[in-house]
């Protein structure tokens, strides 16, 4: 199994985190992004998340070999890709550590690399009919598929 | 040369497509960069770009070789 995984369908969290179990393990820091059904003071019915593949699983799984390195835990990523409804688990990060401070530092890292290196796009599909991809910060892109 | 050219998101939508095979004289990725968002009408300049080419990031003094996969890849918003 990969440590990094990219996933058309729904994400277990709890076989994910089964997955960290280890004896000399003393903390377990989990982190789940949900979709939310408002960005930027709009009202958001849906997500889609497109996604390169073969590139966002190499990078993945450098980010979480990264993390292992800096901060010597065991570490498990999953994100989703396709369509998402409010309140669906869009990605999840698990840290095992021997102590907490290594494995909140560890999730919080992978999160924000994540976030910024792995090729995936996120695109809101609001409630007014308009859709747009956005930005890493949330802003949409300017361009004929944006929101405006 | 052959290039065979990936697109995501918002360069997705712009190009119609999710991939295309083209010719174009250009090894320079940037030069490349600049037919293709005028051929399509991309909005994104290339500062905002990062590159992609066979599946790995590359940077942009990177000469194109003919048959690469080339991927430009709009800022990401995982997560």
């Amino acid at each position: 199994m990969n440590a990094f995984t990219l996933s058309e369908s729904a994400i277990d969290g709890s076989a994910l985190a089964a997955a960290l179990a280890d004896a000399a393990a003393g903390a377990c820091v989990t982190f789940e992004g949900w979709v939310r059904n408002r960005n930027d003071g709009r009202a958001v019915l849906r997500l889609d998340y497109q996604a390169y593949a073969p590139l966002a699983q190499a990078e993945g799984e450098r980010i979480l070999a990264e993390a292992a390195q800096r901060f010597g835990v065991a570490a498990r990523c999953a994100h989703r890709t396709g369509s998402l409804a409010i309140g669906d688990l869009a990605v999840w990060v698990g840290v095992s550590a021997g102590h907490r401070d290594a494995a909140f530092a560890a999730c919080r890292y992978i999160i924000d690399e994540v976030k910024q290196r792995v090729p995936i796009w996120k695109n809101e599909h609001y409630a007014d009919g308009e859709s747009g991809w956005l930005h890493p910060d949330n802003t949409p892109v300017a361009g004929p598929a944006a929101a405006g | 040369m052959k290039f065979r050219i990936l697109y995501f998101a918002s360069l997705r939508d712009a190009a119609g497509c999710d991939a295309e095979q083209i010719e174009s004289a250009h090894a320079d990725a940037r030069a490349l960069y600049e037919e293709l968002r005028t051929r399509h009408g991309i909005v994104l300049s290339a500062g905002r770009i990062r590159l992609a080419v066979n599946g790995e990031f590359a940077t942009w003094d990177r000469a194109l070789r003919d048959g690469d996969e080339v991927a430009f890849l709009p800022p990401m918003s995982g997560g």
